[in-house]
Order: C-alpha cells, then sequence, then structure tokens
C-alpha cells in the first residue's frame, strides 16, 4: 500500500484577528472560530491530488491535539482522506513532540510520503517536518510548490529567497509545503455526510511511550507595540516634501 | 561563558548579511563567546567574511564539495557534529536557516526557539507567535543546549571588528546522506539591492493589476535606489515572482523606507513590516487597512501618483 501521512493541526481561524488576553498567559479563544491550519489543508490537498494521479493509494490525516481536532479530522475525510488518526493530547505540545509522535505513526503506518504544512500559523514555529525528517534519517524538503513523484524519487520545487531550487529526494520522505502549491478544493455538502462513514482513530498520546512533556515555558504573551497612525498627505508633492525632509528621498 | 555557534549562510562565495544579524544576537547572550560554522566548496572568501565581524571568537570552516549547494539534510549531521560543547547553536530565520536549524536541533535532542527577537538573558527570549499579532516571552531550561532561528529584522547587523578571528579547519568524520540531490535553482539576478537586507522598500500589490503594470513599481524603485517587494496576493496573481514576496510566510523586513503601493494591508502582510522605520502608502481605498500603520498615507489612483512622485524625486 503506497501511502501518504498528512499531518493536520488545529489553529484558530486564519481570518480571525488574534488578541492577547489581558492577562497576558495566552490569546482569547472563546468563541473564536478554529480551523484546521491553512498549510496543512494545503499538504491535505496535494496528497489527494498524488492519490487521484495513482502515485498514492490512501491518504491518512493525523493530527496529534485534543479531542475537538476531531472536527478538522473529519473535514479532512469530507475533502478526501480515506481514513484518519487522532493523537489525543489536551496539554500544548511543541514541535520536537509532535515529531516524535508523527515518527511513532510513520513506523506503524509505512507511508512512502509524509506531508506537512511548512509552519503553523498559530505558534509559526516551521519545526515539526525537518525534526521528523531527522528523526526518521530521511529526506526533507520544505516550502514545496511542486511535487513530482517519478518512482521512487520525488522532484519537489521550494520557495527560498533566492527564488524556485528544485531538489530531488528519495522516497520515503517529509515534504512541507508552501502556500503556492495549491488551491484546496471546498467540501461539498454530500461529502461531509459520507465522512461520517469513514475510520476515525483515536490514540490517547500517553500509549505511545513519548515524552510529550513542554521543554519551553512561555511565560507570558503581550500584544505587539502598535505603530502611531500617520498623516494622510493630499498629493504626491506633499508626500514628497515630506519625505525628502526626512532624508528619506 | 555561553558558547554559541552560528550558522552561516552564503551564496557565491559571499557571505549573506544576515550573518552579522545572528552575530549581533548571539552577542546580546550574557557572556557569549561566538564561533562561526562556515560549510562550504572552498569557503575562504566566506570564512574570511565571517572571520572580521566584531565579536567573533573563531571560525570553524569545513571544506566539502557535498557543502555546496546548500541542503540540510547534508549540513545537518555536521552542524551537529561541529555543535559538540556549544550551548547555542543560532542560524538566520530565513529559507537557509528555517529548512536546516530544526534538522539539527532533532538530531541535538535540543529545542528550538524560532524567530528570536529579543534576547532578555541567557535562557529568556521574546518571539512574535500569531503572525507577530502577539509576542511570547519564553523560557528554556538552564544548563541545556538551545537551537534556534534569529528573526534578523530584530538586530542591527555586527560591524567588522579590528582584527580577523582565527579560522579552523576541523575534520569531520560525518557520513553524508546520498539521498537528497540539488538539481537546479531559478534565481533571478538584478543589480537591486536585496530586499531582506535593503534601507529602502517599494511593494506593489493586487491593484497593480498585471505583471506588466508593475514595472511602475521598478522605476519608482530605481528613483529611490529601492528593492522591491510585492504582497501575497500580486505574486499569487503572477505580477511578481515569488522571492519578493513580503510578510508572514514571505521575507520579514525592516528598511528605513517601505512603500506599499496598491496594496491593502492584510494582517499577514503587515507582519513583514512592522519593524519599517517610515512607511508610506498610496491606494485608492481610503479604508484599507495598510492607512492604520502608515507613517504617509497618499489616497488616490497609483497609477497617476507613482508616476507622478518618480518625477518629483
Amino acid at each position: 500500500m503506497r501511502r501518504i501521512l498528512v499531518g493536520i493541526k488545529r489553529v484558530i481561524d486564519y481570518n480571525v484577528r488574534v488578541r492577547v488576553r489581558p492577562d497576558g498567559s495566552g490569546v482569547v479563544t472563546d468563541g473564536v472560530k478554529m480551523s484546521a491550519n491553512p498549510f496543512d489543508s494545503i499538504a491535505l490537498e496535494e496528497a489527494l491530488r498524488l492519490r487521484e494521479r495513482g502515485e498514492a493509494d490512501e491518504v491518512v490525516a493525523v493530527s496529534v491535539g485534543p479531542a475537538e481536532a476531531q472536527q478538522q479530522l473529519r473535514d479532512a475525510l469530507a475533502m478526501g482522506a480515506d481514513r484518519a488518526i487522532l493523537v489525543k493530547s489536551d496539554a500544548a505540545i511543541e514541535p520536537p513532540a509532535v515529531a516524535r509522535v508523527l515518527l511513532k505513526l510513520v513506523e506503524r503506518e509505512s507511508p512512502r510520503l509524509v506531508l506537512l504544512g511548512k509552519q503553523a500559523i498559530d505558534d509559526d514555529c516551521n519545526q515539526t517536518g525537518q525534526m521528523l525528517a531527522a528523526l526518521w534519517d530521511r529526506p526533507q524538503a520544505t516550502s514545496a510548490s511542486k511535487i513530482e513523484i517519478q518512482g521512487e524519487t520525488a522532484r519537489v520545487t521550494r520557495e527560498v529567497d533566492a527564488g524556485l531550487e528544485t531538489i530531488e529526494v528519495d522516497l520515503p520522505a517529509v515534504c512541507t509545503t508552501d502556500l503556492r502549491l495549491n488551491e484546496p478544493r471546498y467540501i461539498k455538502l454530500p461529502d461531509i455526510m459520507k465522512a461520517k462513514k469513514k475510520p476515525l482513530d483515536t490514540i490517547e498520546l500517553a500509549s505511545l511511550g513519548v515524552d510529550a512533556s513542554p521543554v519551553l515555558k512561555v511565560l507570558k504573551l503581550e500584544p505587539p507595540p502598535q505603530r502611531q497612525k500617520g498623516v494622510i498627505v493630499k498629493d504626491a508633492a506633499a508626500l514628497v516634501a515630506a519625505l525628502k525632509q526626512k532624508g528619506l528621498a | 561563558m555561553n558558547r554559541v555557534l552560528i550558522v552561516a549562510e552564503h551564496l557565491d562565495g559571499k557571505l549573506n548579511a544576515a550573518v552579522a544579524k545572528c552575530v549581533a544576537c548571539a552577542g546580546a547572550i550574557p557572556e557569549s563567546e561566538i564561533a562561526i560554522a562556515v560549510l562550504a566548496r572552498d569557503g575562504a572568501a566566506v570564512a574570511g567574511a565571517a572571520a572580521a565581524i566584531a565579536g567573533v571568537a573563531r571560525v570553524l570552516l569545513v571544506k566539502n564539495p557535498a557543502n555546496e549547494p546548500a541542503l540540510a539534510a547534508v549540513l545537518g549531521p555536521q552542524v551537529a557534529k561541529l555543535a559538540e560543547g556549544y550551548g547555542f547553536v543560532l542560524g538566520p530565520s530565513t529559507t537557509f536557516g528555517k529548512d536546516l536549524m530544526p534538522r539539527v536541533a532533532a538530531l541535538l535532542g535540543a529545542p528550538q526557539v524560532s524567530d528570536i527577537m529579543a534576547v532578555e538573558s541567557a535562557t529568556r527570549f521574546r518571539r512574535p507567535v500569531y503572525a507577530a499579532n502577539a509576542i511570547a516571552t519564553v523560557e528554556a531550561p538552564a544548563g541545556r543546549q538551545i537551537v534556534a532561528t534569529v528573526r534578523v529584522a530584530s538586530f542591527q547587523a555586527a560591524a567588522d571588528g579590528s582584527g580577523p578571528a582565527p579560522i579552523e579547519t576541523p575534520m569531520l568524520d560525518v557520513k553524508l546522506p546520498q539521498s537528497t540531490r540539488f538539481v537546479s535553482v531559478s534565481a533571478a539576478r538584478s543589480d537591486r539591492p536585496d530586499l531582506q537586507t535593503a534601507t529602502r522598500v517599494v511593494s506593489g500589490g493586487r491593484a497593480l493589476g498585471s505583471a506588466e503594470n508593475f514595472k511602475i513599481i521598478q522605476a519608482l524603485a530605481d528613483k529611490l535606489g529601492a528593492a522591491i517587494g510585492a504582497s501575497r496576493a500580486a505574486v499569487d496573481a503572477g505580477y511578481a515572482p515569488n522571492e519578493l514576496q513580503v510578510g508572514q510566510t514571505g521575507k520579514i523586513i525592516a528598511p528605513e523606507l517601505y512603500v506599499a503601493v496598491g496594496i491593502s494591508g492584510a494582517i499577514q502582510h503587515l507582519t513583514g513590516i512592522k519593524d519599517a522605520r517610515t512607511i508610506v502608502a498610496i491606494n485608492k481605498d481610503a479604508e484599507a487597512p495598510i492607512f492604520e500603520v502608515a507613517d504617509y498615507g497618499l489616497v488616490g489612483d497609483l497609477f497617476s501618483l507613482v508616476p507622478e512622485i518618480e518625477k518629483l524625486l
């Protein structure tokens, strides 16, 4: 079975304006819409396309998080994943521990490809995929904007600071997705009904024998310093005059 | 003594400007002693440039044809080997550092602090989360090795020092994987300043409407001696190449002057420009969020305003 494992993280929705709690203990989550990390939805879409192109037989969506993350896995099943696994963890879990959990699942599932978002839009860490690749001792291709599988290798175009880099990796490998890899499909109503019949297994994190206790302690969160609102200038000449006065033109 | 190892990013024999900013970050760690690792094919010029930076105690030059072009899977085990005895291993929060450092951290069994924007003590750091809508203060356990990436926009580059640091050439007995191979890179060569380190940047957004129209950004940038940037919308629409994207998932920049042309100012874009000294926004929509952060706003048609500004400069 040629399998693709896709990571799905439950995060505050992309469109929510995140606010820090007044006591600095975290961000406001009450009544806030939660969604799959957008980069993870791109990873899932790519997995589905690879399956549709005959490069994979099964797509397994995996989440490490609270029981509520079942919702994001149900969405993944509705999008087209064949089955899902929730590794249940009520406490916050850091990227190195997520990587160790994913490694356990990799050992069970033997995927030819693990597709993850390049970063989660909550902690913005950009670590998990690379860490999994290192622990698994397999290649990594991060920030992918194009993935082509040719036999036992994948040719991946990566978005890098200089432009676009193409590398070739032997499979199995870990690939993390950038924004322009694809545009995830919309979930259709009948698929939501069908998804209810697809298998969603829940595993207790503790049963995997992975030490998931946090190493870094978040002491506090603060809102960022606000920029002073500036002035509206009346025309191009006024703008240029202001810039010249500041020595910027 | 806090021993800090910085992994040098370099291309075509030139040290990336982000490295001197990593040195500044390392210098903010109390009682730090700073070494820079240069993994290269030849690397003499890069090592020389690294050794010249003030505050650098030594440069470790590892020559190997496999080290260029840089591949995280190849560099990772070498950096992990070099990191023995170092309390901190730093890299720039560029696509190079983002790719490599977590791999190093996992090999070392160390936690990673991503995007350090300020050092409060040898164990306490500040970093942005939620697209910089919140700043977290994180504490790492004392006495444990820490891997980190440095948010380069938050630090002023360390200057060159009075005399070069010694360059050592350690021999590494590390097995390098063959399972990751470089194929090609398509990079636009240009005479413009580098977006990440430019003092002036002119960026265009979706309102430009086409790749052809994006040229008016180039004309203004030429006049200002500025680098060119773009919003995600402009890159997605194909008006500008991906390497010009500024924002949460693109480049985080801190120029003296940032001119946003036809950019509405999504949160994810603002994340990339929060540290700019002066922000100018030109947009026909007076309600656009970009005006909330702009020092100077100009409301109107960019297609007439931009050429007008260019003539007045």
